[in-house]
């Protein structure tokens, strides 16, 4: 399979990338990874006019460690995220989601970047990223901006990215020591997009959950911050009954394609399995 | 299109190509290059048998254009035999733990067995198994060819071999 044709530009800052972005807009895509608009592109699903390879940005790339959070540059990639002690120590949710990202080929190459840019349901980052709550910084020609990752999706490829920004670096606050994390996806075979997922962060005070976060990959056409599940567990011990309502309010909100995954009814159920895990690992890891 | 000018190094000697933006690095090491060692299997990105090693990592050659690979180290089949013509310790081992039957995803199995051993020289049969999730074999069923790398990282390390029970 062969792409349609296109010009091929490689800036070497941001400013340089953001200028031609402004310039060509909507005949112009970034490319980051490639590991999902390239095989896009071979399917003649998407043709853009220009690429515009974030490959020689180097502002782009890294971890860097602050006071009260930590900023990862768009273009750093998944195998980068797993192999950070940083990280594994401070946010080790983001590296168990990395771990279960495609393969491990597609990490090498797949960036954090295109995978909570991207706008596809089946990305896990959208939901690590609304757990965490993160912000994505999105930067133009006439400068840059940040929204919540909890803001950024509105449907199947529709995202809070306008023509001519590009996703620079997301921030992700720096998660309470002792919390507990999980995430839990049910997928046909390594690399494949989640069946149905859920992620969880919660802390833990003698036996009552004190906060919790929840999350959705897969299960609606967007990422979902399960809010009333969250609701249903905090101020709780994490007993039968809690679990069962929180995984009650996330299946309300479920709204799954039916695809070779499975039916919306089968993909539901899995989906509040998953949850129903998620919280029994993420309170097994939490100390408190 | 107007063509463009790429230089990689392949296998240790230098190379220089013309080629559109949209050809894929496996189209430009098959078709200009004549390196037909990687395969085109799936096309899809799932299949891993066009896997070569690029800058100390396992890419997906038909996920890649040619000109994001300007200036890149990479290898491929052809170059993983040893300088004097005796196989690589993960050849040998493919061959001598029946590690293929058609042989087509060997090519893949063996770059990838080659940068996760280069990552991890003592993997366990579970770490080798995740290590190759990204490469299909429809004829194995991987047994043999988790015994290969198993065999070859033995080698490469200077202890016996010793295939476990099954």
């Amino acid at each position: 399979m062969i792409p349609g044709q296109f010009e091929y530009h490689r800036p070497r800052s941001l400013a340089e990338a953001t200028t031609l972005l402004g310039d060509l807009k909507a005949d112009a895509r970034v490319l980051a990874g490639g590991q999902s608009l390239i095989p896009m592109m071979k399917l003649r699903l998407a043709a853009p006019g220009h690429l515009i390879d974030l490959a020689s940005v180097g502002e782009l790339k890294g971890i860097q460690r602050g006071g009260t959070s930590i900023v990862i540059g768009a273009m750093t990639t998944q195998a980068d995220i797993i192999g950070s002690k940083d990280l594994a120590d401070s946010v080790p949710l983001l590296r168990e989601a990395a771990l279960q990202v495609a393969d491990p080929q597609v990490r090498y190459l797949g960036t954090i970047g295109g995978n909570c840019a991207n706008g596809d349901p089946g990305n896990d980052m959208p939901a690590i990223m609304m757990v965490l709550d993160a912000s994505y910084r999105l930067v133009g020609r006439g400068g840059s901006r940040t929204v919540k990752a909890r803001d950024f999706y509105f449907g199947t490829y529709a995202t809070e990215l306008k023509d001519g920004e590009i996703l620079a670096s997301i921030d992700v606050p720096l998660p309470p020591a002792g919390h507990g994390h999980a995430y839990e996806k049910l997928k046909r075979k390594i690399g494949d997009y989640a069946t149905a997922a859920a992620a969880v962060m919660l802390t833990v005070r003698g036996g009552t959950v004190q906060t919790c976060s929840i999350a959705l990959s897969n299960l609606s056409d967007r990422a979902l911050l399960a809010s009333a599940a969250n609701a249903a567990i905090v101020g709780k011990p994490l007993d039968k009954a809690a679990i069962a309502a929180a995984v009650a309010a996330a299946r309300g909100i479920m709204y799954p394609a039916s695809d070779t995954r499975g039916t919306p009814e089968y993909r539901i159920h899995v989906g509040g399995i998953m949850v129903e895990r998620a919280l029994k690992t993420a309170m097994a890891r939490a100390k408190g | 299109m107007a063509k463009t000018h790429v230089t990689m190094t392949i296998n240790g000697g230098e190379v220089e190509g013309l080629v559109e933006p949209r050809t894929l690095l496996i189209h430009f090491l098959r078709e200009n290059l004549n390196l037909t060692g990687a395969h085109i299997g799936c096309e899809t990105t799932h299949c891993g048998a066009c896997t070569v090693d690029l800058n100390g990592m396992s890419v997906k050659s038909c996920t890649m254009f040619a000109v994001q690979a300007e200036g890149a180290k990479i290898t491929t089949i052809e170059g993983m035999a040893n300088a004097d013509g005796t196989l690589h310790a993960l050849q040998e081992g493919f061959k001598q733990m029946h590690g293929l039957q058609c042989g087509f995803c060997t090519p893949g199995m063996i770059l990838r067995a080659h940068r996760l051993l280069k990552e991890n020289p003592t993997p366990t049969e579970t770490e080798i198994r995740f290590g190759i999730a990204g490469n299909l074999c429809r004829c194995t069923g991987y047994q043999n060819i988790v015994k290969s790398i198993q065999y070859a990282a033995a080698k490469i390390n200077g202890v016996p071999f010793k295939e476990a029970a099954e």
